[in-house]
């Protein structure tokens, strides 16, 4: 891991390869993390977004290629499922330990706590045991407790999961705040409207970047041919459900008489996979 | 039902602790009681000093196993020799007539009990007179083990289920990507288990000695050191048996497995020497057994320091050799996952 502090810069990952046994849960990926930017890490299950976000944050070593990332000092790390904050802790104690890890102290300790438990709705929680709290609320604390000594790469595993929509909002809310701030945010997700919301974003599948870019060049590059009906117009393995209408994927150009839709970073993330999965088979 | 029933056994089957449990406790148990629990003490090591000491020791009948017969030795020699453990009984012989005096060692109870019940049955040959635990009081033998045990207790349990939690909570990795460093970590969560114990451990032996009149009668410097070797040893198993457990059920099993052992055959409740030969070997692997031996030996008997060498040597060597494994397991549990090769190059191959 490199340390430098010429702002501003990328950090990220260059062409990083993990490996767990036989398994490769990572295949040269390449990721980059620029300052103010919200970077959205999305996939399906064991697409490998957790494990891109550890290498990052240095709890992985790669098999081969590189990791840049500021000091753990100036990194904030959120992992899945609100697992960083300490339960039979209270909020406030939460603040005050991490606090500790990073001499954050006296008032600027004073003004971080008001303003981010304000931000995340939890300034009346402060006594309450973390444990104690509601799922959405401590993904909220969690956040906080990563963003406390302004990070500045910020990165954040499925903060959002399994939050209400309201919580998601003021969650949202939170990390633009962070990025605008000049935070280089790295976020992985499953909501893919939050993906179409960032900067730039990755699409990883089976431990490969099948798409990167910014959300708008990613749906202009969709593969294939994406139609909409009442019926799959093709095999049912290459067909999925969107509300009453199903969609279906061919990997041709459009057939004539057929109607190409305008696919959003849902159809496109699934037209990829189909896309990878066709390319291996 | 079937159903059901082929499920609880799948389960079972995959909890290999448990199946270990299940298959191991009933062994263990049956070896340790069957072999190792036993109160009566049928060989007390004996001394005979004093002008008659080959005549007295001629007559001599078990429990008492003369082991050494020297008739120019005082009461004294023999006194230091019981201080020591050298020996359980020394009778002292005098050139008057009457019975001769026989020293016990009530520090070792049932030892002292059989060899008490033994001299009384003599016909007035032996005059018994107990020394250290005059009165061959349980309590005054009890609670320098307990003060072991609940070391031992605290140690051990306590700490792997304070370890684990952080371990199945999650945070274990966030205190590692924070700016700590890893010993910063691992002193940080050892030291108030360390403190704890320690202060239960004064705790006890105050409350022990007021309430039941236990005496304290050697230096407390030397069961201070005692007691620190044993909670390196005891919080280093602690820490091992947290990185090997997934959760806090699985902690309290595996730490109360090396607790049952420890308890019954460290000699807290049956005498190391009423027990089977290889059942007491295993007692002597045990931390607890030499904690005891310091404990019960500075409280009761004012040991002198060489006879509790052996003891506090294989605590240090114990607590060296565990503490020192426990703190680079935890040490790579806080590092960065290294890429690991593949098992075996075949498999390897046929991953692409």
């Amino acid at each position: 891991m490199t340390h430098t502090d010429t702002a501003p810069m990328a950090w990220g990952t260059n062409k990083v390869t993990v490996t767990f046994g036989n398994t490769t849960a990572l295949r040269e990926v390449t990721l980059d993390a620029i300052p103010g930017q919200v970077t959205a890490v999305v996939g399906g299950d064991g697409a490998g977004k957790t494990t891109l976000l550890r290498t990052l944050v240095g709890r992985i070593r790669p098999q081969s290629g590189q990791v840049s990332a500021p000091a753990s000092t100036d990194c904030g790390f959120m992992p899945t499922g609100a697992s960083g904050v300490w339960q039979e802790l209270t909020v406030d104690e939460n603040i005050d330990f991490v606090a500790a890890a990073h001499h954050l102290t006296g008032r600027e300790l004073a003004r971080r706590r008001a303003e981010l438990l304000t931000a995340a709705g939890l300034e009346k929680a402060t006594d309450r045991l973390a444990g104690a709290l509601s799922g959405g609320m401590r993904q909220k604390l969690a956040f906080c407790l990563a963003i406390l000594h302004q990070p500045r790469l910020l990165i954040l595993d499925e903060p959002s999961t399994g939050v209400d929509p309201v919580s998601r909002v003021d969650l949202w809310r939170l990390i633009s705040r962070a990025a605008a701030g000049g935070a280089a945010v790295v976020m992985s997700t499953t909501y893919l409207d939050e993906a179409e919301r960032s900067s730039t974003c990755i699409v990883l599948n089976r431990g490969k970047a099948l798409a990167s870019g910014t959300p708008q060049t990613i749906l202009t590059h969709v593969p294939g041919t994406v139609t909409t009906g009442t019926a799959p117009s093709g095999p049912p393995e290459l067909s999925w459900r969107r509300g009453r209408q199903t969609r279906s994927w061919h990997a041709g150009p459009a057939r004539p008489g057929e109607q190409p839709i305008l696919a959003d970073m849902e159809d496109t993330v699934i037209a990829l996979a189909l896309a990878d999965q066709r390319q291996e088979s | 039902m079937w159903a059901m029933i082929l499920k609880e056994f799948l389960e079972l089957r995959r909890d290999r602790r448990t199946m270990v449990m299940i298959i191991a406790l009933p062994l263990v148990l049956l070896v340790v009681f069957g072999y190792a629990a036993n109160f009566k003490v049928t060989d007390v090591p004996t001394y005979v000093v004093g002008p008659k000491a080959e005549q007295v020791a001629a007559q001599l009948r078990a429990p008492f196993d003369v082991q050494r017969i020297d008739p120019d030795d005082t009461e004294q020699d023999g006194k230091d020799a019981l201080r020591s453990q050298d020996a359980g009984a020394v009778v002292v012989t005098t050139d008057a007539a009457g019975p001769s005096t026989v020293l016990i060692d009530g520090s070792n109870q049932f030892a002292g009990q059989s060899a008490a019940a033994a001299a009384l049955a003599t016909n007035g040959m032996l005059k018994p007179e107990v020394l250290y635990n005059p009165d061959l009081k349980t309590s005054w033998v009890m609670v320098p083990a307990l003060v072991g045990m609940i070391m031992a207790f605290i140690g051990t349990i306590i700490t792997a289920i304070g370890l684990v939690r952080e371990r199945q909570a999650g945070t274990l990795e966030q205190l590692a990507v924070m700016p700590f460093k890893a010993s910063d970590v691992i002193v940080g969560k050892i030291v108030p288990y360390f403190v704890l114990a320690a202060f239960d451990m004064i705790l006890v032996t105050v409350l022990g000695c007021l309430l039941f009149g236990v005496p304290f009668t050697g230096n407390a410097l030397v069961l201070a050191l005692g007691a620190a070797l044993f909670l390196f040893t005891v919080l280093g198993l602690g820490v091992l048996i947290s990185s090997v457990s997934q959760n806090q059920g699985q902690a309290m099993q595996m730490a109360l497995m090396t607790m049952l052992p420890q308890i019954l055959l460290s000699g807290m409740i049956f005498p190391l020497s009423a027990m089977a030969a290889g059942v007491r070997w295993i007692g002597y692997l045990f931390p607890l057994t030499y904690f005891n031996m310091i404990s019960n030996g500075v409280m009761l008997r004012d040991a002198p320091l060489p006879s509790l060498a052996i003891p506090l040597g294989v605590l240090a060597g114990m607590a060296l050799l565990v503490f020192t494994a426990a703190v680079l397991r935890f040490r790579r549990d806080l590092a960065p996952a290294a890429p690991k090769a593949a098992r075996t190059p075949a498999t390897a191959g046929s991953a692409r």
